[in-house]
């Protein structure tokens, strides 16, 4: 295993299909028309010398080192910046541009320290390969004059530093921050000998607008932004490639490796869905693997009153099966469940409902996409016959018109957030369905063309209302819906949308938005060129999450914005593997593929496989689970890599289930905030400990490769497999590729799955089986999945969560770039230096009647509980409206959130809760209540 | 620039708070405004002097002497190069070319151009500008 070094073509590739034939040092070489002559020379293996170029970035021009001559023409034009031509023939290396090349690489020297040896760069420097591969020998300039070569550090970020000094002030960094993450942060201050890198103006990165995603870390070729890890580190010797286990973007790293210690993430270019770019949590905040606060050996104890006691895996694992058999002796086969997860592999997933499923006997397993993504999966599977989304994520390069429904794609799933920005300003419109003005809306050379801020929980009606201006305005792409979609049900659709009660003028007394805007929206959708929707939780989290999918659905279907490049119905799946842990059969109903547990052939499968007899009965939801708990009728519980105590709505009615269990089993990195009503403590392993692979939004399966032995000792799957076992299940992996192949030869859409498949290819997009050997990166091509695209009728009811006088405000909630989900990883790093707690956004006019100041603390009530939090006063939301995040358990936002949920699949409506804000000088009841519990369950007892 | 140009001639410099402001209307990133602030020399970041000497340090007119110039020039209007007068009557920068090389060493004063320069040149100019000043006390 070594380091793996990936080619730097210098300029980005040319996506022509005319091809230039030309000769570069005696070799023939035809690339496409477009290409540098650097490229061109690259790819048969000829490194012109460059600092300025990366391929990541267009060229540039300035640092005069990638010179070379052209027969026929005067001059030493810049191989970056001339495209190739038929027939021409270069050379790149002659006495003249040796001599040229050593005078500008004096020059840069002359002004650069001489410290080589003792730079956290040694090694991994392109100035000093350069000044190796242009052969410098001396400067002869001496180092008297003026200089940069004393500027101080900027040391403000937490995970890499700025050395002015060691700066050729090339813009590779400016660029990339430009081009790939689209932030502009940084400039060049100043001209000529003055000119500096400047985050913003002039400020300290942490400061600035820079967003950390490291892009100009990646992109500079000095040790001028460097990892601190590679000052306290020192430089990698081996890497593997592997999968980030944060967002559903799914993007690929490079985890570079000195012995058993991770160096740094760096991003990799061949991974399909970053392209080489990554965010600030994948890239830098994977301390949270090595925190002081991870448990590593398995804990037990009778009541959650008493300390933990540290046991032996087999004492652990013993006492949770003899638990689990005792409970359902006395309770019954199906007062016990699990919940998957997730955040871990396919492989765990798959075995965590294989046991459940198996060794309980029931099918009481449920995955957190319940309370995310459940309605996707419902709503796609009903009207397209997939539940998933239609794209990858390279088919935003080729859309026209792109609609944001209830996401924030550059805080919730920033990579993609860039790559959606860099479309923007190739001149692509934007349109924001959101009650909030994220990021998106307006910043930097990005700006929508209409924003509808919706009042919260208006969806349906609002896209109903999208829908009614196309029918009723003739936009209709009646040729795509009469060939793909079932035409009785299109009429039948079309007849109620275009009724006058779903006109725009009609639904703004819900929505509150201005009908002007919705059919400005709905005439560029539909006649903007290729439309792509891509949406988040905002539109899923609600009481009809479902309704608003297939809404969505109808939408595309209507335009014939489903089935090519650049178009199509696109989730942006919260947590990294929440489309895998659905696709493993992680619902109550469904087994792996999105079967039904009722079919007799498909139940038959997998009780030959697995060798014993399947229950024909869905299973309990997670809030079945719950209320099932109070009510007395579940008692045991095995939840793996899930705090569903602080993601899961209405903390309160959780903590009362939760209590009520005889046998709680968290399998999990930290003591996490269930772990408090947990009677047996699995430690878990980080995704750098273990093989598996992840499913990201693009139904891109991928591998999560090793790279560290299992601090705690043992992988989740093999926790899973020794709980199997001793349940009486026996399971006998020996690595996950072989669960892999279990779940392909059980499962139609992943026939064609396996590891060697994913090495060979880097990833594939299911469906992959005989008919897609390589994967499907767009689906429905030729016709949708189910036959012909079904028509739902989406009529707006609205929620029972109402505003009144007690409560007046309706809340949302979110998350934030440097954050993710609950938190559990990211408040372990140094990603709090951006957002140490959660804030309450509120609108000055609310804020002034309550007597409100900006950072004050306030208390936040519902009718289902109180907690409090400090205020920010935003133009964000709009009056009525207030958000805050979920990342802190000390705020704990779901106390106040609800029980309503979607009327479909229960997923949680997290998106609306009617609240009143007051002043408050501390925490409430509740907080303290828990925080005691919470400090006293966390007690570990001496050995 | 129009904006830039406007503040510069309002205030007599660009404001460090205007920049986001300017940002947030063109919807640029703070960055790239302050690159463009920063570029050019007479984007002042603070206010000039009442008066202001402008000499050039480019290659002709060091060539005829402007270095010793300007030394004779800070010692004679007791400012430092680059810098304002602590009583905010004159400020003193060196220019790159003013195109005036036939007639190096060159100078702008106040927005004037002149040529062939010496130290009598100087004093004359030092002298104009403290009777301005005594002028102003008078006032």
């Amino acid at each position: 295993m070594s380091l793996i070094h990936e080619i730097d073509y210098g300029t980005p590739v040319s996506k022509s299909e005319k091809l230039v034939t030309l000769t570069i040092d005696g070799m023939t070489v035809t690339v496409p028309e477009g290409t540098s002559i650097m490229r061109a020379a690259m790819e048969v293996g000829n490194q012109i010398p460059k600092l300025c170029a990366t391929d990541m970035i267009e060229a540039f021009g300035s640092c005069r080192l990638c010179l070379v001559e052209i027969e026929g023409r005067g001059g030493t034009p810049a191989s970056c910046t001339t495209p190739v031509m038929d027939g021409i023939v270069v050379k790149t290396q002659t006495e003249r541009l040796k001599q040229i090349r050593r005078g500008v690489m004096e020059l840069y020297i002359s002004d650069h320290p001489l410290d080589c040896l003792t730079c956290s760069a040694n090694g991994d420097c392109e100035l000093q390969d350069m000044a190796g591969v242009v052969g410098l020998r001396e400067v002869r300039y001496g180092y008297e004059g003026e200089n940069h070569t004393k500027l101080g550090k900027d040391e403000s970020n937490p995970y890499f530093t700025y050395e002015q000094s060691k700066c050729i002030v090339c813009n590779r960094c400016v660029r990339a921050c430009e081009e790939v993450q689209g932030t502009f942060a940084l400039t060049i201050s100043g001209r000529g000998f003055g000119s500096r890198v400047s985050p913003g103006m002039d400020e300290p990165f942490l400061s600035s607008e820079c967003v950390s995603c490291g892009a100009c870390v990646q992109a500079c070729p000095t040790a001028t932004l460097n990892e601190k890890a590679m000052y306290d580190i020192g430089t990698p010797e081996h890497s593997l490639v592997t999968t980030c286990a944060y967002c559903g973007v799914g993007c690929t790293f490079k985890a570079e490796m000195r012995g058993d210690e991770l160096v740094r993430m760096v991003p990799y270019k061949d991974g399909k869905a970053n392209r080489g770019h990554s965010c600030v949590k994948g890239r830098f905040a994977y301390g949270y693997a090595t925190h002081k606060d991870r448990i590593l050996k398995p804990m037990i104890r009778s009541s959650i009153h008493e300390p933990w006691k540290e046991v032996s895996y087999e004492e652990a694992i013993q006492y949770a099966a003899s638990e689990f058999k005792r409970i359902q002796e006395k309770y019954g086969r199906r007062a016990v469940g699990g919940i998957t997860s997730s955040r871990c592999t396919n492989e765990e997933t798959y075995l965590v409902q294989k046991l459940i499923r198996g060794a309980f006997g029931n099918n009481n397993v449920d995955t957190c996409a319940r309370v995310c993504h459940s309605p996707t999966g419902y709503g796609l599977l009903q009207t397209y016959g997939t539940s998933a989304g239609t794209q990858d994520f390279d088919s935003v390069e080729e859309s026209d018109v792109i609609l944001v429904i209830g996401a924030n794609p550059t805080d919730g799933h920033p990579v993609f957030g860039s790559r959606m920005k860099k479309r923007l300003r190739q001149g692509a419109r934007l349109i924001v369905v959101d009650p909030r003005r994220i990021d998106a809306v307006r910043s930097p050379h990005v700006e929508a063309a209409f924003h509808l801020p919706l009042k919260p929980g208006t969806n349906v009606a609002i896209v109903t209302a999208l829908a009614h201006v196309i029918v009723t305005e003739g936009l209709v792409n009646e040729q795509f819906v009469r060939e793909r979609c079932d035409w009785d049900e299109f009429q039948e659709w079309a007849a109620f949308v275009a009724d006058e009660r779903h006109s725009p003028e009609a639904v703004q007394k819900y929505t509150g938005v201005d009908p002007a805007l919705v059919r400005g929206a709905a005439r560029l959708y539909a006649t903007g060129g290729n439309g792509a929707i891509y949406y988040g939780l905002g539109v899923t989290e609600h009481s009809q999450g479902s309704t608003t999918v297939m809404a969505i659905a109808n939408l595309a279907m209507a335009t014939g914005n489903v089935g090519r490049n650049g178009v199509g119905v696109n989730p942006l799946r919260g947590q990294n593997n929440v489309q895998g842990s659905c696709d493993m059969g992680s619902f109550p109903h469904e087994l792996p593929g999105y079967r039904h547990i009722s079919d007799d052939a498909t139940r038959a499968a997998f009780e030959a496989m697995w060798g014993v007899p399947l229950d024909n009965e869905p299973g309990l939801r997670i809030p079945n689970m719950f209320d099932a708990a109070v009510e007395g009728t579940y008692k045991g519980m095995y939840v793996q890599g899930e705090d569903i105590l602080q993601s899961d709505p209405d903390t309160k009615h959780v903590s009362a289930g939760l209590a009520a269990l005889e046998c709680l089993v968290v399998q999990d990195l930290f003591l996490n905030e269930t772990a408090n009503y947990a009677h047996v403590f699995l430690p878990g392993c980080s995704f750098l400990e273990k093989d598996g692979t992840f499913t990201n939004a693009e139904r891109r399966i991928q591998r999560v490769r090793k790279v560290m032995a299992p601090k705690n000792g043992y992988a989740d799957w093999e926790v899973t497999q020794m709980l199997a076992s001793a349940l009486g299940f026996p399971m006998t992996y020996q690595h996950p590729s072989e669960i892999m192949d279990e779940i392909a030869t059980l499962t139609p859409t992943f026939r064609g799955v396996s590891y060697a498949k994913l090495d060979e290819l880097g990833s594939v997009q299911w469906p992959c089986n005989e008919k897609a050997p390589e994967g499907t990166p767009i689906m429905h091509i030729d016709g949708f999945v189910r036959g012909k695209g079904k028509f739902i009728l989406t009529e707006y009811v609205p929620t029972d969560e109402r505003t009144g006088p007690r409560f007046p405000l309706l809340l949302t909630t979110g998350r934030i770039l440097s954050q993710y989900n609950v938190g559990a990883q990211t408040r372990r790093t140094a990603n709090t230096a951006w957002h140490a707690e959660d804030v309450l956004e509120i609108h000055a006019h609310d804020a002034e009647n309550r007597g409100i100041r900006d950072g004050d603390f306030v208390k936040l009530d519902s009718r289902a509980g109180s907690t409090s939090l400090k205020a920010v006063i935003s133009d964000r939301v709009s009056p009525g409206v207030v958000y805050t995040t979920f990342h802190h358990p000390v705020t704990q936002a779901n106390v106040v959130t609800t029980d309503y949920s979607d009327w479909a699949t229960n997923c949680p409506e997290y998106k609306v809760t009617a609240v009143q804000i007051s002043p408050s000088n501390g925490p409430t009841q509740w907080q303290e209540d828990y925080e005691d519990l919470s400090r006293k369950s966390r007690r570990i007892a001496a050995e | 620039m129009p904006i830039l140009h406007a503040l510069q001639e309002t205030f007599g410099f660009v404001p460090e708070p205007a920049v986001p402001m300017i940002a947030e209307t063109l919807n640029l990133s703070r960055a790239e405004v302050w690159g463009v602030v920063t570029f050019y020399h007479d984007f002042r970041r603070e206010p000039a002097g009442r008066h202001v000497v402008k000499l050039c340090a480019a290659e002709a007119c060091q060539s005829m002497g402007s270095t010793a110039l300007a030394a004779y020039a800070e010692e004679k209007l007791g400012v430092a190069m680059g810098e304002t007068s602590a009583d905010g009557r004159v400020t003193l920068e060196p220019i790159y070319c003013l195109g005036l090389c036939a007639c190096a060493p060159s100078a702008m004063v106040n927005g004037q151009l002149l040529g062939r320069l010496d130290t009598a040149a100087i004093d004359e100019i030092a002298h104009d500008i403290a009777r301005d000043g005594a002028k102003e006390m008078a006032r």
